[in-house]
């Protein structure tokens, strides 16, 4: 990756960044922190991996993608808005009455949206389903899917990384958002994973470890999972991340996992991303 | 004519469309039990064996509908409604998707397994979800009806199929008897009292109906294959015509049939009703002949609810 490939990923990331404390604080609800945490790999995935048209959006052929950690859809908006499968300025409208930009991501509504999300541990199966059609039909698209790390609490995770193994899906690669915390404080407090890479290995993918906000390691992590294709292995991707990445008194602090700015912090938040957009279009 | 089960008449529809390439079958652990076995004979390429492990194998039916497969996904009632029933809401009716829930060993006649098996209430769950169709045939023939019916409409669909091989009502297996979704079949018209019945207890109000005509008394039969969209029309005809209605399910009788119906009376055409089903208490072992007499639920309870009814008028 060249350092300008690097520093337009980076301009995308942050102005999804900016578009999702837009939301969120037009909205006066919904969960800053982790949409901040996987806004880099779902960055990655729309500008360098994803073979997605905003003028055709259900073309059966498409790569899939499912956000099995639905309530972060903001970050899932605003690289859809940006990549124009709709106007980017109705994320301002993000959670209103009228608006198809729903709570949670509503595949009956919103264009570019794969799957209906927000009850954990579906979207991970509802994806095992997508690549299982993909290998029925003999065709090349691939289904990607970020989860969260609380989610892998969900006993139906386990199901479905059962039984992508059992059906051989090379053509599914699945990240977990590795932020470390959830609703009522760390993972490890609340309901510790355990050895995940153990884990997930264990039932039969094959696991990589990376920093989930550096290109380069995610972009490797894509390329491994690309050559894995054809071993029959499905492919999972233990992406270590911040909650609230890119603000800075968000950061790796569980409380912005469900709640809105006020106007004094939305200020902030504003004012430290327009800095790094300016900083990056420079 | 031979008896057979609603569940058979399932599997044998499935190898009948199953040459349809979009058509996709999923099944935890029963593909025996529930038929979609047959299916498999045929076509094993498009079917599925997810384990015992439900809830996924809900929603990847699901993820699969959305790459536009038909897919048909059977287990226990129990266990595909009420296991996988989040899965069922929210990945399936709300994205409004075509998977169709065929599932076997519904009600008491499940028999000698008992309460943990003896589901109950698959058609007020299934009934309450937004997009979601509810069929509960009364016989094999039109158990193939209501297979192909959920094939060839679009979006979600409950069918309801039962273990025990039951005797004929609408003709032989194969047959294509009259059978339009969200219509109610009279099987029999009368006037003093309409008995609204779906799945086997069709049969045990054929049996009501000889007892009432013994007596004098004459009795309405509808089918109410389609629990939702319930036929409104012929609810409230039956109404108007006879005055009075008796339902009946092999069902709890909290939000199944009766409550369906009841919604329609109450609204339209009130009159007076009452409802023979499983009063609000779980199953237990026993044969089906047993479990039908101790829950109330024969052609002779039927026929007593009736003559109730047909007082109520007065």
């Amino acid at each position: 990756m060249t350092s300008e490939d690097k520093k337009s990923l980076e301009l995308f990331s942050a102005r999804m960044r900016r578009w999702v404390i837009e939301g969120v604080y037009n909205a006066k609800s919904g969960h800053p922190g982790g949409s901040l945490s996987c806004t880099d790999i779902i960055c990655y995935l729309y500008n360098r991996v994803l073979n997605v048209n905003p003028e055709n959006p259900s073309d059966p052929d498409r790569d899939r993608f499912v956000l099995s950690k639905g309530h972060c859809a903001p970050a899932l908006y605003s690289a859809l808005g940006l990549k124009g499968f709709f106007d980017v300025n109705e994320i301002k409208n993000l959670r209103k009455i009228g608006s198809f930009l729903q709570g949670h991501p509503c595949k009956a509504i919103t264009p570019g949206i794969d799957m209906s999300t927000g009850s954990l541990g579906q979207g991970i199966s509802t994806a095992v389903g997508m690549a299982l059609a993909g290998k029925v039909d003999k065709k090349s698209y691939r289904v990607f899917s970020v989860l969260g790390d609380g989610e892998m609490q969900e006993g139906e995770v386990w199901e479905a990384l059962m039984s992508a193994a059992h059906y051989k899906l090379d053509n599914i690669c699945a990240f977990l958002d590795y932020n470390g915390l959830q609703i009522d404080g760390k993972v490890d407090d609340v309901m510790s994973l355990g050895d995940i890479e153990a884990k997930t290995k264990a039932f039969g993918w094959e696991t990589v470890v990376i920093d989930g906000h550096n290109f380069d390691e995610i972009e490797g992590a894509v390329e491994k999972f690309k050559a894995n294709q054809g071993s029959g292995k499905p492919f999972f991707v233990i992406a270590k991340t911040h909650k609230g990445k890119g603000v800075s008194f968000m950061t790796d602090d569980p409380s912005w996992h469900g709640c809105a700015p006020k106007e004094e912090q939305y200020n902030i938040a504003v004012e430290e991303l327009d800095a790094k957009i300016k900083e990056l279009e420079g | 004519m031979g008896k057979m089960a609603t569940r058979e008449a399932y599997g044998r529809t499935l190898q009948e469309i199953g040459s349809d390439e979009k058509i996709v079958v999923f099944d935890a652990d029963l593909a025996g039990s529930t038929n979609t076995g047959r299916f498999k004979k045929d076509f094993p390429e498009r079917f599925f064996d997810m384990g015992i492990a439900e809830a996924n194998m809900v929603a990847c039916a699901a993820g699969m509908a959305t790459c536009g497969k038909i897919a048909f996904v059977s287990s226990f009632a129990m266990f595909a409604t009420e296991r996988a029933c989040e899965q069922i809401r929210n990945s399936v009716c709300y994205p409004n998707l075509s998977v169709k829930v065929c599932a076997s060993h519904a009600g008491i006649t499940v028999g000698e397994d008992g309460a943990s098996h003896q589901c109950l209430e698959d058609l007020s769950i299934m009934r309450s979800l937004p997009n979601m169709k509810v069929i509960c045939p009364a016989d094999a023939a039109s158990a193939r009806m209501a297979v192909k019916a959920a094939y060839e409409n679009d979006g979600p669909f409950y069918v309801r199929l039962a273990r025990l091989a039951t005797d004929s009502v609408y003709g032989e297996f194969g047959e294509d008897v009259d059978f339009t979704l969200g219509k109610a079949h009279m099987v029999k018209d009368g006037t003093d009292v309409t008995i609204i019945a779906c799945g086997y207890m069709v049969e045990q109000a054929v049996e009501a109906l000889n007892i009432l005509e013994s007596e004098g008394i004459s009795a309405r039969l509808l089918d109410m294959h389609t629990i939702k969209p319930i036929d409104k029309e012929a609810v409230i005809k039956a109404s108007k015509d006879t005055g009075c209605i008796v339902t009946c399910e092999e069902h709890s009788i909290i939000g199944g049939l009766g409550s369906a119906v009841a919604e329609v009376l109450v609204e339209n055409a009130p009159c007076p009703m009452l409802r023979v089903g499983v009063k609000d208490v779980f199953g237990r072992s026993g044969t089906p002949a047993e479990l039908m007499a101790y829950y109330h639920l024969t052609g002779a309870d039927i026929a007593e609810k009736a003559k109730q009814a047909i007082a109520l008028k007065k």
